[in-house]
C-alpha cells in the first residue's frame, strides 16, 4: 500500500532575526515575524494542529499558514514592541509544513487547498480547559480575510496536556461492567415521536422497548421540559419503566435522561433528581457548551453516572469539507472533556458518513494509541495517556436487516440505536426490540464462529427469522430501506495497491 | 414464571437464541482462545441483575488452551449444579481492557421464577425501587 505522494516542501525560514529591525513599527508579513518555521523541530509537549486552508487569491500558502499560526497564538495585525518583554519566540505558534491537498490546484478542476501543520507551545494553554484550548485554536482565525475558507482537520494533544483532563466519567470498560453486558454492541432507541408525548405515554414506549430486549432508551436532543411534558414527569415515569423492565428481564437497563437546560445549575438539579430515582445514565447536548460539558462530566464521575452526549448542532460546522472543523476533532475534545457516549455516525443510516471517516471517529474515541492513518483522516499519532474510552453511538435510520453491515463497519464497542426500527415495528414495540436483539445475537454468534457475515449476513438473518417471527416481520418491513447518498466529507487519501516487482 | 421473551433471564450474549449446543459452546470458546482470553465458568442461584459475583467453578483457566478441556469444565459444572444458572466468561488482560470480554449463559433452571419490583412510595411522586429475586425467598442451596 502507498499513499498519494505529499508535496515536498523546501521553503526556508524567512523570519527576521530578533532585534531592532524586527520590531520597527508597521506591518510585516506573518512569515517574517516568526510564524513560518519549516525547520522547526516538534517537541513531545507541543500541541499540534492541522488546518485545511483555501487562501484568498494572491496569498501564498506559507504566508497564509503563518497568518493562521500567528492569529491563533501571539500575533496581531501590526508589530508591537511589547513582544520584547516576553519570551515571544517560544509563544509564537509555528507553521512548519504546508502540503497541497490531493486533487486540488493547478491541473484539477478544484481550487487550490493546502494542509497547514502548526505547532503550539504547551504554555499557551491552561490545563484542563477545553474552552481555553479552543479559544486559541479556533478563536479568531476562521474569520480572517487572508483565508477564503479554513477547516481544522486534526489535532495531536500531548500526553502532558491530556493528563490535565479528567476524561470520560465512566468509560467503556466500566460502563460494560456496570451494565453487565459484554462482547456485543449495546442496543438502544430514541423514544418517538420526539415531541408531544405526555410523561405517562412516553414511559410506555420506554417500558415496551426495554422489556422487549433493548439495553437503553433515550430522550431526544430537544426533549427538555416543554408544556406537553415537564422534566420531572418524564423522569418519574421513565424510571418506573426502567425498573419494571429490569425486573421483567433480569438485566440492568437504562434511560438517558436528558438534563439539558438553560443553566448549569438547573442541569445539576435535574441530574441529582435522576440519581435519586436510581438512573444509571443522564444525557446532555453538545449545544450546552464546552465548559458546561466539563462540569457535567465532573458531576457524573462523582455520582457514578454514565454521561451521554448528543452532538446536536455539530453539522453546522463539521459537515462541509472546506470550512469549519472535522468531527474527529470534536471527538477528541469530547473525550478530554469527559463524556461517556457520543453520537459518531452509522455509515449505513440516514445521516452523513463515509465509512473510513467514521472509522476514524470511532478510533479516536476508542484507541489507547492512534497511528497516522491518512485514509481515515487521522493525520497525527496520538497517545491517549490512559484516558478512558468513549462509547460511540450509532443512531439514525438503521434497522435489524443491516446488522451484518453495522457489526462489520462499527465493531462491538458501540451503542446501536434503532428508534424507528424498534417503535415502527408492525407487531409493536416489544416485537421490534426482540427483532433487533435477536438479529444482533445471531450475528455475534456467527461472527465468533468464523462465518463471513459481510456476505452471509442476509442468509444468517433469514435463517433466524424462521424461528423468530418478530425478526421476520421486521425484515419484511425494512428489507429495501437504504440511504445511499454521497458523503460530503470524504477522505483525501485513498489506499492504492502497488504491484510487487 | 417470567413474562418476557423466552420467559427467561436474558443476561449474557446469547439469551435470545435457542439454548446453545455443546458444539456451539465450543465454537465460542475457540473464538475466545483465538483472542488470547482466559475462560472461566461461574454459577449462581441468584441471578439478580446486580449480583455481580457469581460463584467461580475454579479459577479462570489461564493455561488451558484446549476447547474440549474447557467444555469438560462447563459440563462438570452442569453435572454438579444442574438447576443453577451457569455462565462462561472470558477475560482479556490487554491494557485498555483488563476486563470481561464475553459472557454467556450455558445452563439455567427449568423454571425461572424471575423478579418482583418493590416500590416504596416516598416524598411527592418519588419512588424508591428494589428488584427482588424470587429465588432468594428460599435459603441458599434450596432454591430450585
Amino acid at each position: 500500500m502507498r499513499f498519494f505522494q505529499l508535496l515536498e516542501n523546501t521553503m526556508a525560514s524567512e523570519t527576521i532575526k530578533e532585534g531592532k529591525e524586527r520590531y520597527k513599527s508597521g506591518v510585516i508579513p506573518y512569515k517574517k515575524m516568526g510564524y513560518w518555521e519549516p525547520d522547526y523541530k516538534i517537541k513531545d509537549t507541543d500541541v499540534l494542529a492541522m488546518f485545511r486552508m483555501t487562501p484568498q487569491a494572491g496569498v501564498e500558502p506559507e504566508e497564509c499558514a503563518a497568518a493562521v499560526a500567528g492569529e491563533s497564538s501571539t500575533a496581531t495585525w501590526t508589530v508591537v514592541w511589547t513582544d520584547r518583554l516576553t519570551a515571544c519566540e517560544m509563544y509564537r505558534a509555528k507553521a512548519y509544513r504546508v502540503d497541497l491537498v490531493p486533487n486540488t490546484g493547478p491541473g484539477t478542476k478544484n481550487e487550490a487547498q493546502y494542509f497547514a501543520y502548526i505547532a503550539y507551545e504547551l504554555d499557551l494553554f491552561e490545563g484542563g480547559s477545553i474552552a481555553n484550548l479552543t479559544a486559541s485554536i479556533i478563536g479568531n482565525v476562521f474569520g480572517m480575510k487572508a483565508v477564503k475558507a479554513l477547516r481544522l482537520e486534526d489535532m495531536r494533544i500531548p500526553v502532558a496536556y491530556l493528563k490535565t483532563f479528567q476524561g470520560p466519567a465512566t468509560g467503556v470498560i466500566v460502563e460494560r461492567e456496570r451494565m453487565d453486558k459484554f462482547g456485543r454492541p449495546l442496543l438502544g432507541a430514541t423514544t418517538k415521536p420526539k415531541l408531544g408525548l405526555s410523561g405517562r405515554n412516553y414511559g410506555r414506549v420506554v417500558y415496551e422497548a426495554l422489556k422487549g430486549g433493548l439495553d437503553f432508551m433515550k430522550d431526544d436532543e430537544n426533549i427538555n421540559s416543554q408544556p406537553f411534558m415537564h422534566w420531572r414527569d418524564r423522569f418519574l415515569y421513565c424510571m418506573d419503566a426502567v425498573n419494571k423492565a429490569s425486573a421483567a428481564t433480569g438485566e440492568v437497563k437504562g434511560h438517558y435522561m436528558n438534563v439539558t437546560a438553560g443553566t448549569v445549575e438547573e442541569m445539576i438539579a435535574r441530574a441529582e433528581f435522576a440519581k435519586s430515582l436510581g438512573s444509571i445514565i443522564i444525557m446532555i447536548d453538545l449545544v450546552i457548551g464546552y465548559s458546561a460539558i466539563q462540569s457535567m462530566a465532573i458531576w457524573a464521575r462523582k455520582n457514578d453516572m454514565i454521561l451521554h452526549l448528543h452532538r446536536a448542532g455539530n453539522s453546522t460546522y463539521s459537515r462541509q469539507k472546506n470550512h469549519g472543523m472535522s468531527f474527529r476533532v470534536i471527538c477528541k475534545w469530547m473525550r478530554m472533556a469527559g463524556v461517556d457516549h457520543i453520537h459518531a455516525g452509522t455509515v449505513v443510516g440516514k445521516l452523513e458518513g463515509d465509512p473510513l471517516m467514521i472509522r476514524g471517529y470511532y478510533d479516536t474515541l476508542l484507541d489507547t494509541h492512534t497511528n497516522v492513518q491518512l485514509e481515515k483522516g487521522l493525520f497525527f499519532e496520538q497517545d491517549w495517556a490512559g484516558l478512558n474510552k468513549v462509547m460511540p453511538v450509532a443512531s439514525g435510520g438503521i434497522h435489524a436487516g443491516q446488522m451484518h453491515q453495522l457489526l462489520t463497519y462499527l465493531g462491538e464497542d458501540v451503542v446501536l440505536q434503532f428508534g424507528g426500527g424498534t417503535i415502527g415495528h408492525p407487531d409493536g414495540i416489544q416485537a421490534g426490540a426482540i427483532a433487533n436483539r435477536t438479529a444482533l445475537e445471531v450475528m455475534i454468534q456467527a461472527r465468533n464462529e468464523g462465518r463471513d457475515i459481510w456476505n452471509e449476513g442476509p442468509q444468517i438473518l433469514a435463517d433466524a427469522a424462521k424461528w423468530c417471527s418478530p425478526l421476520k416481520a421486521g425484515l419484511d418491513t425494512w428489507k429495501d430501506v437504504t440511504f445511499n447518498y454521497e458523503s460530503t466529507d470524504s477522505p483525501d487519501f485513498v489506499p492504492t495497491t502497488t504491484a510487487s516487482v | 414464571m417470567m413474562t418476557n421473551q423466552g420467559n427467561r433471564v436474558t443476561q449474557g450474549q446469547f439469551s435470545f437464541l435457542p439454548d446453545l449446543t455443546d458444539a456451539q459452546i465450543t465454537a465460542q470458546i475457540k473464538y475466545a482462545l483465538s483472542k488470547g482470553w482466559a475462560l472461566s465458568v461461574e454459577y449462581t442461584d441468584d441471578p439478580h441483575p446486580r449480583n455481580t459475583f457469581w460463584e467461580m467453578f475454579g479459577n479462570p483457566m489461564f493455561d488451558l488452551k484446549d476447547p474440549a478441556g474447557i467444555l469438560m469444565e462447563v459440563n462438570n459444572c452442569r453435572k454438579t449444579f444442574p438447576n443453577h444458572y451457569i455462565r462462561v466468561t472470558a477475560f482479556s488482560a490487554v491494557r485498555g481492557v483488563e476486563s470481561v470480554t464475553m459472557s454467556y449463559i450455558v445452563n439455567r433452571p427449568k423454571k425461572e421464577p424471575g423478579f418482583g419490583l418493590v416500590r416504596q412510595e416516598t416524598d411527592g411522586r418519588t419512588m424508591r425501587y428494589t428488584i427482588h429475586s424470587y429465588a432468594t425467598d428460599k435459603p441458599e442451596a434450596e432454591r430450585y
